[in-house]
């Protein structure tokens, strides 16, 4: 029972990160830099509880939430790609837009400024009492298009990268765009398709934090993207290392919380492993993470 | 296009900004329509509530202060070649370092020795940190922008734990005040400042912007520094280590963001607050493109973040004062954005002139 609901909950906990660091995989594969998953999922998560909020479904949150999220990725495709700007600059910058226009509009909408309304989400098996922990309330919490969606998600990256032209493609400028270029492979159109998927795909993730919690909270994502981030960056932008990170990640924050009374580690400390990690694979100590030759650089 | 050619045109040096703050203007116009008010009346209480009185005068000061210092911080980076995204982590750090100092002394040392030893520990405390990715990105040439951004997580956790474990005071999440090393405010000679927090580091942020000009341009080593930052390759053959110009560049970057700290800690509450950067490491990289990552255009545009950051509080009874986050990025987004377009336009220009 104890290693069903860690097991549940770490998958929960993963979700988001899963997500995001799909779209991270995706869009820094192409050469686009993935500092704004955090803002991303921020705007996806306020537009989720919207949807869901003003049309009672969390079908139409989610629809909202991808829309929104999207349309930040697009901001960012427009800047980095047909701009040219840097894209760490705009990247940093997105992700301060999307806290301000979310607080803004959190404003305009529900007139707060800490939190929305509760608002639908996906749970279809309500239980009470004892019930509500038992285990198959835990079980029934994963049947949850965004939980699957979460365990799909990684793999799905890895299939397309590896077996599908766009994927091929998607590698190709995130190597080489000269060579891409040269077979006829507009780079920049590649690099659109590829971040406005890694938007969606990161999206997800935001509303999935708003629809689980029932709510949206100002900067609710609290820097979950760029464990997200850090989950691509440890993973070697492999998606399937990328996955078993972001587990890994998961997994030390739940253990955190469950033993939580015994005060064996401080809280802040596991919260440093996914960023002390990330720097010391950068480092190389234990497996060099070596990112994609083109990463950051605009197409020329 | 070649750093050297961005920054020798007048051009783009005064067009871009101008570009990007008239963005800025029409996408809070259309923020303050639909809350449905006045954009002319919010931003006459706009620069009423920052340059119209002494009071608000003084906030633009005291947050210009710490802009200053982390805007020099990316700057610095800038100009050997690296993105510091870690001003966040070295201005906590050096602000904890500070009032560690303080504490450290005891009462009635007089200022003109504690003061110092507060800023050296200032320096010291953020440059620790600027140290790390400097010296990671020069022995295996790690990215440092990822690694400032995780060591900002890092360090602000580690500082939370410090206090929350050890340090704080009661139920706050500060530390307890400081024995010596306390900067007089700006009230104390200009009364009408009353209230405000701006101080003594303001002299400070002022000449250590000159010193960093000074640097750059007059030295040895930061003619090294702006080499490595210019063509890296060409340095190295021209007989500079550039690993060691990454590293010296990261560890005075990280140096000048801990030095922000004294702004906050000496200078306005005495004590090392969880939390107390606030965005201001963050908003350095935007004081830093709009400055034009010069030591002279870095206390201008911190002097503007400062007027936006202070103005929404300014306007907060009619619009959300989350307006002004909105628009500070915004400009960042359109600095990003006009700086290669307005080139681009220009040199499409000449073409057409010359041809």
């Amino acid at each position: 029972m104890i290693i069903l609901a860690f097991l549940v909950q770490t998958l929960r906990i993963a979700t988001p990160y899963l997500l995001a660091a799909s779209g991270g995989v995706l869009s820094e594969r192409a050469g686009i830099i993935a500092l704004t998953l955090e803002g991303w999922m921020l705007t996806s998560a306020f537009c989720a509880a919207v949807g869901s909020f003003y049309a009672q479904s969390p079908w139409v949150g989610l629809l909202c939430g991808v829309a929104g999220g999207t349309a930040a990725a697009a901001l960012h495709a427009l800047a980095s790609i047909r701009y040219r700007a840097n894209q760490v600059v705009v990247g940093i910058a997105i992700n301060l837009l999307a806290i301000g226009v979310t607080r803004f509009f959190l404003r305009l909408a529900f007139d707060s400024s800490s939190n929305s309304p509760r608002v639908p989400g996906f749970d279809w098996y309500v239980a009470s009492g004892d019930a509500a922990s038992g285990p198959v309330a835990l079980l029934a919490s994963l049947v949850n298009p965004l939980v699957i969606a979460g365990i799909v998600a990684l793999p799905a990256v890895a299939w397309v990268l590896a077996n599908l032209r766009f994927g091929l493609r998607v590698r190709a400028v995130g190597e080489k765009p000269e060579a891409a270029e040269s077979l006829g492979v507009s780079p920049a159109r590649v690099r659109w398709a590829a971040v406005l998927a890694a938007g969606a795909l990161t999206s997800l993730g935001g509303v999935y934090l708003a629809l689980d919690q029932h709510q949206f909270t100002d900067n609710m994502t609290a820097g979950r993207g760029f464990i997200a981030l850090a989950a691509a960056i440890f993973g070697n932008w492999r998606p399937t290392r990328v996955a078993v990170a972001c587990v890994l990640f998961a997994a030390a924050e739940t253990f955190q919380i469950q033993l939580q009374g015994l005060q064996l580690i401080p809280s802040q400390f596991v919260e440093m492993i996914p960023y002390v990690l990330t720097i010391v694979a950068l480092a190389g100590v234990v497996g060099r993470a070596v990112p994609p030759a083109a990463l950051g650089k605009p197409i020329g | 296009m070649s750093a050297r050619a961005a920054e020798g045109s007048l051009a783009t040096t005064w067009l871009a900004p101008l570009v990007a703050l008239l963005i800025a203007a029409i996408v809070g116009d259309i923020l303050i329509l639909s809350f449905g008010q006045a954009p002319g009346e919010v931003y006459r209480l706009l620069i009423e509530g920052t340059w119209g009185n002494a009071y608000g005068l003084g906030q633009v000061l005291y947050k210009a202060t710490t802009l200053t210092f982390t805007g020099l911080a990316v700057a610095l980076g800038l100009r050997a070649g690296l993105f510091n995204i870690g001003a966040e982590g070295q201005l906590a750090a050096g602000g904890f370092a500070a009032a560690m100092a303080g504490l450290l002394l005891p009462a009635g040392v007089p200022a003109i020795l504690a003061v110092p030893f507060c800023m050296v520990a200032a320096a010291a405390g953020g440059g620790v940190v600027g140290a790390v990715p400097g010296a990671l990105k020069a022995r295996f040439g790690a990215s440092e922008v990822i690694v400032t951004i995780m060591l900002n997580f890092v360090v602000l956790a580690l500082l939370n734990w410090i206090v929350a474990a050890n340090l704080h005071v009661g139920e706050s999440l500060h530390t307890p005040t400081i024995n010596a090393g306390a900067l007089p405010r700006l009230s104390e000679v200009a009364p009408g400042f009353h209230g405000s927090a701006a101080n003594a580091t303001i002299i400070l942020a002022i000449a250590t912007a000159a010193a960093v000009g000074w640097f750059l341009f007059r030295t040895r080593a930061g003619y090294d520094l702006r080499a490595t930052g210019l063509q890296p390759d060409a340095a190295e053959y021209g007989g500079i280590n550039v690993g060691r110009e990454h590293f010296r560049a990261m560890t005075m970057a990280g140096a000048l963001a801990g030095l922000g700290g004294v702004n906050f800690v000496l200078g306005y509450k005495q004590y090392y607050e969880e939390g107390f950067a606030a965005g201001a490491g963050f908003l350095g990289i935007a004081v830093a493109l709009v400055g034009r990552n010069h030591p002279a255009g870095v206390p201008l545009a911190a002097l503007l973040f400062a007027t936006i950051s202070q103005g929404g509080l300014a306007v907060n009874a009619i619009v959300p004062k989350q307006m002004v986050e909105v628009l500070t990025a915004v400009v960042i987004i359109a600095v990003a954005v006009t700086v290669p377009e307005v080139q681009r336009l220009l040199a499409s220009t000449a073409r057409r002139v010359t041809s």
